[in-house]
């Protein structure tokens, strides 16, 4: 017996694609596809089977089912008063994905991929994992589809995220722990095209943000929009208007993109990307790509990136290891040049103050990749003051993060560590005043010289 | 004309394949690895590939990351490599660069296609390059007529065969298996069914690269290609501490191998 399908969607209600990228996967200068030739019969025939499945109605129907009976979509829409008190007294919504099944938003890309996976008829998965949300999903949605799971993720990023390490084995997934490089995100990303160039015929790479090669920077975001056009109509539902800021955090991309997409017709609405300033972006120990990067082509696709002055990438830093990323998704560098969005940088003390105080005031934790989202949403909520509305969105639920929040906190017994600010939410953290040995250790292993 | 289909056909002239060698500037250090390269040539390499160190190479395997690894931490980049082809070009073979398209890029197109030719490079292999993405380096190369190499891997369609091919001038990088690099016990038919294919939609020479070891392995990839690539192996002769002794002895069976040929297949 089946769960029965939500009306099977009319593919003349799909919401209207923006204008980019173009058929060769370039948003303005940014995009396209550098990676080997043997990579371009896969991304062609995955391009394909893509642009055929995105006007299915039987994919729609069942992706649709999927999202309200597995993911739990829509997710809710927000409010959250006494937090915003915090944010200049704009009024301050949050759109949850982190109520979604495995905890974020990255599941949103996942079903679908999966259910192409299927479509083109191969049986194993393989994925990059940072803060291990994603490979958590894509290992979720294997089980679910009965395929084959392998997840990469950097050696440095498993003992940070040790639990979603053990939440992948529990779901049959195979994490493999990557020792090159600078043992995090990118050459998690490397190791897994590594995979995909040797085993393509059976494999299918479920790429997990708006970076790498065309097709994943259009079809991930596609996936993701979800999240913006329910947003969209739920603030214009609850009260008549449009929001006037819609803020997300930016590792890759993708929940940003996800939330962007519906309103950048919307000229009256301001678009703020937050990326993670680490220490400081004049300090060089940060993740901000397009603050402080500049163009360059990693990954399969130009857009901003870290970089020193002979190509080479620059290691990223963040105390949140999904936004610990030295490139972004091309899309959003073309926004960045059109000025249709803005990107700030939140160093770790902006967002583990605003991490501290959504616990406080509303019950809620988020995951800390999403606490730079809302250390922007106090920032800009000062800026434009109280008549304002600002749309956050929560990407993801913090309970990955319970470790290393209480070693910054001075939580529990971890004696090792400097006690940190107390989480009184009147007590402003100073700047830099708490050392995060647990976030950092090890990265400097691999700095450029 | 073009450096390297010349030296290419100078062998054929002879009746066998060239030997071409890569090595990645920088490793153990920037002088020993131009030392290496120069051992390579005495060897008996025709070409070599000068490798520009990178931070993210996607399709090296163990073997080349290892090395490459170490040059990017010293800070080894274009200069250090301008070097290697000019020691190259001195040691009588014809150099040519091997790199990832953003150290390029970031160093500048035309500068780096200018000093490059200055150097007396021959050109470039460009790894995560296709002609399609390639705009301002078809220009750059055309304008000082330097070589571009492009691959070509077995689940290209014969229309990117083609097409990616026509962009190529010096040779055809056909990459035998699917895969990244590192040595491998059998060379196996993929590569020449891809040669094959390769031949039926260009007259450009074509060199096989990825998994060929020894000499044995290079007179069985010599009975059907132009050029027999190897670079794990050299790589590999390094890393065990053989220097460039070990490099020069490597050439000389590989040497021997690509003058064998058909006896290994
Ligand atoms: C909760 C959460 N938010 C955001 C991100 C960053 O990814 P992206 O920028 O693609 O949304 C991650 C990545 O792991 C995440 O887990």
């Amino acid at each position: 017996m089946t769960a029965p399908h939500p009306p099977a969607p009319d593919v003349r209600d799909l919401p209207a694609r923006p204008a980019w990228p173009d058929a060769t996967g370039h948003f303005g200068p940014y995009g396209g596809r550098f990676v080997p030739e043997a990579l371009i019969a896969a991304l062609d025939e995955l391009t394909e089977a893509y642009e055929a499945m995105r006007v299915d109605p039987a994919f729609l129907g069942e992706f649709a089912r999927l999202q309200r009976d597995y993911t739990g979509r829509p997710s809710p829409l927000t409010d959250v008063p006494r937090f915003a008190e915090h944010c200049g007294g704009a009024r301050v919504m949050l759109k949850r994905e982190d109520l979604n099944h495995t905890g974020s938003h990255k599941i949103n890309n996942v079903l679908g991929q999966a259910l192409l996976t299927k479509r083109i008829g191969k049986s194993r998965v393989i994925a990059e994992t940072g803060a291990g949300q994603h490979g958590v999903a894509t290992a979720t949605a294997a089980a679910l589809m009965g395929l084959s799971c392998t997840v990469y993720m950097g050696e440095e990023d498993t003992r940070r995220q040790a639990l979603n390490v053990a939440r992948m084995r529990l779901l049959g997934a195979e994490v493999v722990p990557v020792t090159t490089g600078s043992r995090t995100l990118k050459d998690a990303i490397n190791e897994a095209f590594r995979d995909w160039v040797t085993n393509v015929e059976t494999t299918n790479y479920v790429f997990g943000t708006v970076a790498g090669p065309h097709p994943f920077p259009a079809m991930v975001r596609d996936f993701q929009r979800v999240i913006g056009d329910e947003a969209r109509e739920q603030v214009l539902e609850r009260i008549g208007r449009l929001p006037d800021v819609v803020l997300a955090c930016v590792g890759g991309g993708s929940n940003a993109i996800g939330i962007f997409t519906a309103f950048v017709p919307d000229d009256g609405v301001r678009l703020v990307g937050l990326e993670a300033g680490g220490d400081g972006v004049d300090t060089g120990r940060h993740a901000a790509t397009i603050t402080g990067g500049d163009p360059g082509v990693l990954h399969g696709a130009r857009s901003y990136l870290l970089q020193d002055d002979n190509g080479q990438t620059i290691e990223s830093h963040s105390i949140s290891a999904g936004l610990d990323y030295p490139g972004v998704g091309p899309e959003h560098a073309y926004l960045h040049d059109l000025g249709r969005a803005e990107y700030r940088p939140v160093t770790d003390s902006e967002a583990m103050e605003a991490f501290a105080l959504l616990c406080r005031t509303e019950g809620i934790i988020p995951a800390i990749e999403s606490a730079h989202a809302l250390a922007g949403a106090m920032q800009v909520g000062r800026e434009v003051g109280p008549d304002a509305v600002l749309l956050v969105n929560l990407s993801g639920r913090g309970d990955k993060d319970v470790e290393t929040a209480s070693r910054w906190f001075g939580l529990g017994d971890h004696e090792e560590v400097d006690p940190g600010p107390g989480l009184d939410t009147d007590q402003q953290p100073t700047e830099g005043a708490v050392s995060n040995d647990d976030a950092t250790a090890g990265q400097d292993a691999g700095e450029l010289a | 004309m073009s450096l390297l289909q010349d030296r290419i056909s100078a062998a054929r002239a002879e009746g066998r394949a060239a030997l071409i060698a890569y090595l990645p500037v920088g490793y153990p250090d920037v002088d020993a690895s131009i030392e290496a390269m120069v051992a390579a040539v005495e060897g008996g390499a025709d070409i070599v590939e000068i490798g520009v160190p990178y931070s993210d190479p996607g399709m090296d395997g163990p073997t080349i990351q290892e090395a490459v690894d170490v040059a990017v931490r010293a800070g080894v980049g274009m200069t250090h490599v301008l070097r290697g082809v000019e020691a190259v070009a001195a040691a009588g073979a014809v150099p040519v660069v091997m790199s990832y398209w953003n150290p390029i890029e970031r160093y500048g197109v035309d500068r780096f296609a200018d000093d490059l030719a200055a150097a007396g490079g021959a050109g470039a292999i460009t790894p995560d390059l296709i002609p399609d993405e390639a705009g301002p380096w078809l220009a750059a190369t055309d304008r000082t007529g330097l070589d571009r190499v492009f691959l070509v891997a077995p689940s290209s369609t014969d229309a990117r065969l083609a097409s990616t091919t026509a962009a190529c001038r010096g040779f055809v990088y056909a990459a035998s298996t699917m895969g990244v690099t590192g040595t491998r016990a059998s060379v196996g038919d993929a590569a020449q069914r891809l040669v094959e294919r390769t031949r039926a939609v260009t007259d450009r020479p074509v060199c096989v690269g990825l998994g060929v070891s020894d000499g044995d392995q290079a007179a069985e990839v010599a009975g059907f290609a132009d050029g027999v690539i190897v670079g794990s192996a050299y790589v590999r002769a390094l890393l065990d501490g053989g220097g460039p002794a070990a490099v020069r002895a490597l050439s000389v069976d590989l040497a021997g191998g690509v003058r064998r040929v058909g006896s290994g297949t």
